[in-house]
């Protein structure tokens, strides 16, 4: 009994021992596409990255430990998250030359609590097969009947979608979104469901003729040779090029209120806005940098340029919590 | 005297224990009292019904499918002689190491338009599109059911066998003599004196049902622990969010009543007699290959197809999917999932112990406040025991402060918390089966034990623990395979550099990208053949 008792004790304290020069990192996005510029920041550096990953949780996770939390940095992959952890006053304030100077204004946050590391449009896929590219489509017209049974799309309460949903509140008001909300849901070819490459892949075999979805998704799969061939059977279209331009979200950064590393954060955050960094987003993972004038992966490159929505995302982060209301005032999940 | 001073001191255990393991619960409790409710009746006007009926029609479609399944072969494979019985009686239990999203996925991607079978099907049949011809669709609530019952029926088949071999085998000789068939046999005799177990297995395949989140949200079907998510990670209200496991949890307590109820005239003590292999229905001709048969299909199906899918995935992809870091990822597992199958398994024990010689009211509180936290889904559970740990730390460290002491996050920033939290969510599963257990031992012998001045330490050392072998050992391999599956509250709780062989799957499944995680996945299922080769070995040495 005693020695089980030592076991439990012994493995339940064994805490890991932190070298001096380190930076702590809570991250929603996976560590298989931040490893390489962590890695890289290592080497250049010499301080290394601890990063705890998951995918919920981590916000209500630095809430609770409060001045004892033991993370630098949270890495978000939506610009909601940015928000919540500045409303929970969670975050302190990045100061830095090097950052300002690297992220145009509309990609930090006026007070400097959070910053944008990059862009990821929501796009529209089309059959190339059955409906061709769309260069004039917006997202208004997906309410349109004439798209009856034709549109794929995953969770109306993922992040992506909400962040679409609140910025169609900013352009439109209440009621306006929710009759477009029921104009889509109405066109909707099967119960939303699946992740973003999950749509493609539909187009592809003929469910559904017209998908939303991040454009990087298009281009992993691009790059993934069984799925190449769904990739390749649709168009990536930019919607609302003939008004506001297309809905833009973000990941991003905050260096946590109580961080014990902030200069190490600091650091890694600099790091991340340069153009290596900022580079290996645009060719790993596909992304469209925030830094300006750094180049695009030839691959997104080719997809042409584009009109960003230039709606601040603080604004329309302030509809996000009455985007999900409507979503689940019309159903359009279930 | 004596005598009073040792009830005190059970009592007193199975209480901390109750009151311990039921912590978290009532912080998440005592937190969907705070703040407004605005968000939560909100829910309540658009779409919280549909979640609950999604959430009971779930349930009860699990539980029918696991009792179609599993009793038939519990039954086959503890009183029938029938060809390949010795194989199945051990590999029926293997679908109990796959984790349900893995299989949800294999499934998925083998059913469903763009997958192989309908391929096939419109290369043959000449089909062009979807409205050429009606095909199931998988990712609905009927195929979450079916997958769920896949994984799960083993709870029950375990269960329920270990419940078979524990009673007496006269009984059935004795059916066999008055001329009862097989099946007669089965529904009058087996089935009729199983209904504790039965019913324990089936409340631990509710909660588990009801917990699961990876499945029903890959599905896109609404329960309410997607709710939960939403309402938590959406709405950003926790306090709703503990409102909903709030509406959970009284779903957990009509099925432990419900439990309770079916127990209620129950007395049936039996002691251990040998099976002997003579006595045995030997099945002959068509229904000892229906027996086969149906021990086959339902192996092929929850077993050898998901194992193919993920093999042919490990070879196609080795070069992108293999670490060797899979050695340490399976060490972080199994160093976990062994301290929490010890721990768990000496608190039950404990505690049903006392169930069992209290004489006070309420013995049965205690087990049933801890088992409270194996309905709460992973991340919500990993919350709910921040709430009082931290509150902890936070509490302890500013009582240091003045001293210029700081313990700093001793217990959340360690694998204290993943313990704890796992102990308090996989207690419910050992104390199920240890319960069913202890049921059939008949009071006669601690009476025995005591006449002759044994203490009640001593009877439950030197009586009732050789006797309770098997539902030790179900209860520890059940505890043991939930460990390493068990994926959301690692997830959340884990320190910094602890990857778990669960956690390091995840990262590719939440992209939809098995095939690059299917070596790890591989190695979950392998780590839990060690347990029930154990667990096998016992159950053939006949007592």
């Amino acid at each position: 009994m005693k020695k089980v008792f030592a076991i439990v004790v012994g493995l339940a304290v064994s805490a890991p021992v932190f070298a001096t020069e380190t930076v702590n990192i809570y991250s929603f996005r996976q560590p298989f596409l931040i490893k390489p510029i962590l890695d890289d920041f290592t080497k250049q550096t010499g301080i290394k990255t601890n990063v705890v990953f998951a995918n919920k949780g981590l916000i209500e996770r630095v809430k609770r430990e409060g001045k004892h939390s033991k993370a630098d940095l949270v890495l978000t992959s939506n610009f909601s998250a940015l928000i919540q952890l500045e409303d929970l006053d969670l975050t302190q304030t990045i100061s830095s030359e090097a950052i300002n100077n690297n992220v145009p204004a509309a990609f930090r946050d006026g007070d400097g609590q959070w910053v944008a590391l990059t862009k990821r449009v929501r796009n529209v896929y089309s059959s190339k097969e059955r409906v061709g590219a769309l260069p004039e489509l917006t997202y208004e017209d997906l309410a349109d009947p004439k798209y009856k049974g034709q549109i794929c799309t995953r969770s109306g309460k993922h992040p992506y979608n909400l962040g679409l949903v609140a910025s169609m509140i900013a352009h439109h008001g209440e009621a306006d979104t929710k009759a477009w909300l029921e104009g889509v849901k109405a066109n909707l070819a099967r119960k939303p469901q699946g992740n973003d490459r999950a749509q493609v892949k539909a187009v592809k075999e003929g469910l559904c003729d017209l998908a939303f979805g991040n454009s990087y998704y298009l281009g992993k799969m691009l790059q993934d040779e069984t799925q190449k061939e769904w990739a390749e059977a649709v168009n990536i279209n930019f919607p609302n090029q003939i008004n506001r331009g297309s809905h833009i979200n973000v990941s991003g950064a905050v260096i946590t209120k109580y961080a014990k590393n902030p200069e190490n954060a600091l650091k890694l955050l600099e790091y991340m806005t340069d153009n290596k960094a900022q580079n290996m987003y645009a060719s790993i993972n596909m992304e469209y940098p925030v830094k300006p004038g750094v180049e695009l992966s030839n691959l997104v490159a080719s997809w042409g340029s584009f009109k960003e929505d230039s709606l601040p995302l603080d604004e329309i982060s302030k509809y996000r919590p009455l985007a999900l209301r409507l979503i689940d005032e019309v159903k359009f999940d279930l | 005297m004596t005598y009073k001073f040792q009830l005190s001191k059970w009592q007193l255990f199975a209480w901390s224990t109750g009151l311990l393991l039921s912590t978290p619960l009532f912080f998440l409790l005592f937190e969907s009292l705070q703040g407004n409710s605005e968000v939560f009746s909100h829910l309540w006007n658009t779409v919280l019904w549909d979640y609950i009926s999604n959430t009971v029609l779930l349930i009860l479609g699990v539980c029918v499918l696991s009792c179609a399944i599993a009793l038939p072969l519990g039954w086959l494979t503890a009183y029938c002689s029938f060809p390949g019985k010795k194989q199945f009686e051990w590999a029926l239990m293997l679908p109990l190491a796959m984790p349900t999203y893995i299989i949800a996925y294999v499934y998925t991607d083998l059913l469903d338009y763009a997958g192989p079978v309908q391929n096939t099907l419109r290369d043959w049949f000449g089909w062009q599109s979807p409205d050429d011809y009606w095909f199931f669709d998988i990712r609905t609530l009927p195929g979450a059911i079916v997958m769920l019952a896949l994984v799960l029926y083993p709870y029950l088949y375990l269960i329920f066998k270990t419940a078979l071999r524990e009673q007496s085998f006269k009984l059935v000789q004795a059916s066999q003599l008055m001329g009862l068939s097989s099946w007669q046999s089965f529904f009058r005799v087996s089935l009729v004196l199983s209904r504790g177990a039965i019913v324990a297995a089936l409340a631990l395949i509710s909660m588990e049902t009801m917990a699961d989140f990876a499945t029903v949200s890959y599905f896109a079907v609404s329960t309410l622990t997607t709710a939960v998510y939403d309402t938590w990670f959406g709405y950003y209200s926790l306090t709703a969010a503990a409102k909903i496991s709030g509406v959970m949890l009284l779903l957990l307590f009509l099925a432990l009543m419900a439990e309770r109820f079916s127990r209620r005239n129950q007395a049936v003590f039996e002691r251990q007699s040998g099976i002997n292999s003579e006595a045995l229905y030997i099945l002959k001709g068509k229904s000892a290959w229906l027996a086969t048969l149906f021990c086959s299909v339902i192996l092929i199906v929850a077993f050898v197809i998901p194992i193919a899918v993920l093999i042919k995935y490990a070879i196609v992809y080795f070069d992108q999917a293999w670490s060797s870091e899979f050695f340490s990822y399976a060490w972080q597992s199994l160093k976990v999932a062994i301290v929490v199958s010890v721990v768990t398994l000496l608190l039950s024990i404990l505690v049903v112990f006392y169930q069992r010689i209290a004489k006070q009211s309420y013995p049965l509180l205690p087990g049933r406040l801890a088992s409270t936290g194996y309905a709460l889904p992973g991340t919500v559970l990993a919350i709910a025991v921040l709430l009082p740990l931290t509150l902890l730390e936070n509490t302890v460290n500013s009582v240091l402060d003045p001293y210029d002491l700081d313990i700093g996050l001793l217990l959340t920033g360690s694998v204290f918390t993943i313990i704890f939290a796992y102990v308090v969510r996989f207690y419910a599963v050992a104390h199920g089966a240890i319960e069913s257990s202890f049921l059939r031992i008949s009071p006669s012998l601690d009476m025995a034990s005591q006449s002759m001045g044994k203490s009640q330490g001593h009877t439950l050392r030197l009586v009732h623990l050789p006797l309770l072998r098997r539902g030790l050992l179900t209860a520890a391999l059940l505890v043991f395979i939930e460990c390493m599956k068990e994926l959301p509250t690692a997830l959340l709780l884990r320190p910094f550099n602890f990857e778990s062989l669960a956690t390091h799957v995840f990262q590719y499944v939440s992209d939809e990208q098995l095939e690059l995680a299917s070596i790890s996945a591989l190695f979950i299922v392998l780590v839990g053949f060690i347990p029930l080769y154990f667990i096998n070995r016992s159950m053939e040495q006949r007592s």
